[in-house]
């Protein structure tokens, strides 16, 4: 009945600590070529530590099989659909981390002087002028870490602007089907949050925005498509209302899997935005990061960008410190300039009518699931839908199913669970982002598992809720872990 | 698919757009170019940056030789292509090594708790400053200039909008250890966090200890930051520390022309329900055998929303990965072995320039040439790429450079650097 799985032995591994044994090693130093010192002299007796109690003693084959087999534990994009909503697993192109890898950018130092780092800012005097003309904004900055990191710099410009403009404002707008990064960003740039709700068809009402929107509001941050995977389609409006009270209109960029080359949020009044590069641009989520979040801002925002920015002087690229405005650095250096290097490749293999196509592709993957499930499972706003699709359990819930076990019964059938009970506006989300990473095989067995499931609800609910049972580990009491934190090995 | 979906071309899939935000042109973006062009692009990009210079740069990006065993591990696609590890029943992989990681940052640094990891250095400062308002309830940083001096400015953006007022104080001329008294002159009953690099800025080795008497007497909290992993396999963990806020480049990072890089920030145990970042707890399945998930999550955004304790989402997994393998590699003994040769490379180096320090150091220091950019010009024609002239964070170093040796830095390289600086045409400058 379960076609793309069957059970295979997993190995038992026993944590580093509980391995170890004196005296075993894995490393390798060449000869000392200096005199040796006296580490009580060189560094102050004081200093010197005796040694670092616990510390794991392996030998190379010994941690060559711990990860591996530890490796085997994981569900991964390599082995199949992710179809985890809002975080686009797309595929990983391996050229990506060969490049990244090549020695001169690998190993060039942040400090280098710039005459010898010139292929290193070219690289992302490229990238930004791709990321520019993507999202039809007029500069980007490389710096911040992460989405997160993104929106942090993009709200600190929006204050750093409107406090030259005569007041920073107090309040920002965020609607309840916003991400958690959203507000918790707001917060920290200092700003009160305000929610405003959604019509009933999921989008932004723009009734209850005008009356939000009055002259204490700094931004609404928006998500577009949303995380209903619905394009806001009054945006141009909305985007009027709040530039008419000199306020701005800030895009979490975490769905632009659904627009590249279809619409750019600069043409469609959006002032300042980030992008995921480990999102749309396929650089590896890696567990969990690194990630990349380049901000893109419209002309009037760019005096107040991160310092350093990359100018041309006489025919090379330099780093100007020098800029009064800026907010100041997000952190150090210029950014993750190892994502940036994966991105870059990303987009030079697509070309711009390939980053168009995989959006199409994105799309038709959605609504082509969408289209096949929507007879098994309840759909709340059925308005078009892009690269993902929302559903909720409220037919599985009446028989005491919920989302969760839905997921977890998921696994069994070869796949990662969907995004599970977000956005909070759905009752029992079921979020689902294919992206144009799958072929229809694959999709097929993903919907003909999803289906299978729905038909199991009705004859066997217990086999779904005491899913998953075909993985090594069963459900995980979270509960227990979170009540009495044990966060770190200790010797019994 | 199109009849499935009830369109007849993939571009129907887009009608309900509105006209206006259509982009109704191609993208201004070259056509796609095969793998074998993208690899000839960036091997061209490569050969503008330095190719073949040895290096004396440190200053927060070490030079450090990766164990093959690192990128075996993390191209693994099993750990390059999950996820945050939410469904732990197939998430135990990246969970376990996740534990292991931060089971070795209390071991390293002698705290109870650590982190899954933050994006970096710089920004585990402010998350570790803000941390330390929460706790105490003050307001006021206290940092001192021996810190990054990047490190501080992300620190002054982050702290800008929080309410919190960041001072500083200074160092003692002649040791470059921090200044106690101007440190007992600014902390006030409104300080929440002093805040001290060891081996700071300059390498050398601060005085921890007398920092955090100072702090506690007053009910601040001591923030420790390191930038070089390295130097706690040979030194002591900040005793004393409340807050440990760390770079983990050193651990088979590669330097990367500035990221990406992994933080840390480690606490005491009664510190854990203020920290931010993603932290992986013990637990049991039903079966009753040990597994690990994902926990204290109601600290964090996707559950607080703006009240959690920080906004960050993404971390640093596969980074913290690299530098799991690199601790396990090394180990208890080869990670002191390399700590003693680092310490070794620097102490033969600085017997041959001027440190302009008196305090000890690790493996890199500061060194009086006079003309630092002038000296490195000289340097370059050797394809040698000199020390961190320091003018342009320290006007009042600005005869100075910050060298570094590794074990990777060869004592011929530290011959040449050596008589270069003496050379005639260093001389001249110098005069």
């Amino acid at each position: 009945m379960i076609k793309k799985v069957r059970s295979h032995p997993s190995q038992n591994e026993a944590l580093l600590f509980e391995r170890s044994s004196p005296g075993k090693g894995a490393w390798q130093l060449p000869e000392l070529d200096v005199p040796a010192v006296d580490a009580s002299v060189a560094l102050g007796a004081a200093n010197v530590r005796a040694e670092i109690p616990g510390f794991p003693e392996v030998s190379e084959v010994e941690a060559i099989r711990h990860f591996t087999r530890l490796s085997t534990w994981n569900y991964a994009i390599d082995h199949g659909m992710y179809p985890l909503g809002s975080c686009t697993m797309k595929y990983n192109p391996r050229i990506n981390e060969l490049v990244a890898r090549i020695e001169g950018l690998a190993w060039a130092h942040p400090y280098q002087p710039e005459a010898l780092a010139q292929g290193a800012m070219e690289v992302m005097a490229r990238l930004e002028a791709a990321l520019a003309e993507i999202t039809g904004m007029d500069a980007v900055t490389l710096q911040p870490s992460a989405g997160a990191q993104g929106e942090l710099t993009g709200i600190l410009l929006i204050r750093a602007l409107l406090e030259k403009r005569g007041s920073p404002r107090r309040k920002i707008l965020i609607p309840d089907s916003a991400h958690g990064t959203n507000p918790a960003t707001a917060a920290i740039a200092g700003y009160v949050v305000e929610n405003v709700k959604s019509t009933d068809t999921g989008v932004l009402d723009l009734e209850a925005l005008a009356r939000a929107a009055d002259g204490d509001v700094a931004a609404l941050m928006v998500t577009n498509p949303n995380t209903l995977g619905v394009f806001e389609e009054n945006i141009v409006q909305a985007a009027e209302i709040l530039h008419a009270k000199g306020a701005m209109l800030y895009m979490d960029g975490a769905n632009m899997n659904a627009l590249v080359g279809i619409a750019r949020p600069g043409d469609f009044g959006v002032d300042v935005m980030h992008l995921n590069l480990h999102k749309t641009f396929s650089t590896p989520h890696g567990g969990g990061g690194p990630g990349a979040g380049p901000v893109a801002v419209k002309k009037a925002l760019e005096p107040f960008l991160p310092t350093p920015r990359l100018k041309r002087v006489r025919g090379k690229w330099a780093w100007d410190f020098k800029r009064k405005r800026s907010i100041g650095r997000v952190r150090a250096f210029y950014g993750n300039f190892g994502v940036l290097v994966r991105a870059l490749a990303y987009i030079l293999a697509h070309g711009g009518p390939g980053l168009r196509n995989a959006t199409v592709d994105a799309v038709l993957n959605a609504v082509y699931i969408r289209k096949q499930l929507e007879p098994y499972f309840d759909l709340p706003y059925p308005a078009p839908n892009m690269h993902e699709v929302v559903f909720s359990d409220e037919r599985q819930a009446k028989l005491g199913v919920r989302t969760g076990d839905l997921a977890k019964r998921l696994i069994d059938y070869g796949f990662h669970p969907y995004t599970v009970s977000f956005p909070m506006i759905v009752h029992g989300a079921l979020m689902i982002e294919p992206t144009e990473t799958e072929g229809k095989l694959e999709l097929d067995q993903f919907i003909d598992a999803m289906i299978s499931i729905a038909k199991e609800v009705e004859t066997d609910p217990e086999l779904v809720k005491q899913a998953p049972h075909s993985t090594r580990t069963s459900r995980v009491d979270e509960v227990a872990a979170a009540r009495k934190p044990v966060l770190r090995w200790k010797p019994a | 698919m199109l009849d499935a979906c009830g369109v007849e071309s993939a571009e129907d899939l887009f009608a309900h757009l509105p006209e206006a935000v259509r982009l109704r042109r191609p993208l201004h973006l070259a056509p796609g170019i095969s793998e074998y062009e993208i690899v000839d692009y960036f091997r061209e990009r490569a050969g503008e940056n330095a190719d073949g210079y040895a290096s004396f740069l440190g200053a927060g990006v070490y030079r450090h030789y990766r164990p093959v065993l690192v990128d075996a591990v993390v191209s693994r696609g099993e750990f390059l292509t999950s996820y945050t590890p939410y469904q732990a029943e197939i998430s135990q992989g990246t969970l376990t090594t996740i534990f292991e990681f931060q089971t070795m940052i209390c071991q390293l640094t002698g705290m109870d708790v650590a982190n899954a990891s933050m994006y970096d250095g710089s920004t585990a400062v402010p998350e570790a400053a803000m941390m330390a308002a929460r706790i105490t309830g003050r307001h006021r940083a206290l940092a001192a200039r021996s810190v990054h001096p990047e490190y501080r400015e992300v620190l002054r953006t982050y702290a800008l909008h929080q309410g919190m007022p960041v001072e500083e104080f200074g160092y003692v001329k002649d040791s470059g250890v921090i200044d106690l008294e101007e440190l007992e002159r600014k902390i006030d009953d409104q300080t929440a966090a002093v805040i001290v690099q060891s081996p700071n800025f300059f390498g050398v080795i601060d005085d921890v200890k007398a920092a955090a008497e100072i702090a506690h007497r007053h009910g601040a909290l001591l923030v420790v930051v390191f930038t070089e992993a390295v130097s706690l396999g040979i030194l002591e963990p900040p005793a004393g520390a409340d807050i440990v806020a760390g770079e983990l480049q050193s651990f088979a990072i590669s330097p990367s022309y500035g990221g990406p890089y992994a933080g840390i920030i480690a606490t005491r145990e009664k510190f854990v329900r203020q920290m931010p970042g993603r932290l992986v707890g013990q637990t049991v399945d039903t079966h009753g055998n040990r597994a690990f998930c994902l926990t204290l999550s109601t600290r964090e955004q996707h559950i607080r929303r703006e009240k959690a304790t920080s906004n960050i989402c993404t971390n640093q997994a596969l980074i913290a990965l690299m530098a799991t393998v690199f601790m396990t590699v090394y180990g208890k003994v080869g990670l002191r072995e390399l700590a003693l040769q680092n310490t070794a490379k620097a102490h033969y180096l600085a017997g041959k320039l001027k440190p302009a320090f008196t305090g000890k150091f690790f493996n890199e220091f500061v060194a009086r040439v006079g003309n630092p950019e002038a000296v490195n010009k000289t340097l370059l024609k050797k394809k040698i790429i000199g020390g961190l002239p320091l003018g342009r964070f320290y006007p009042e170093l600005a005869d100075s450079m910050l060298v570094c040796a590794t074990e990777t830095t060869r004592r011929g390289e530290m011959d040449e650097l050596s008589d270069a600086l003496r050379a005639p045409a260093a001389e001249e400058v110098l005069a």
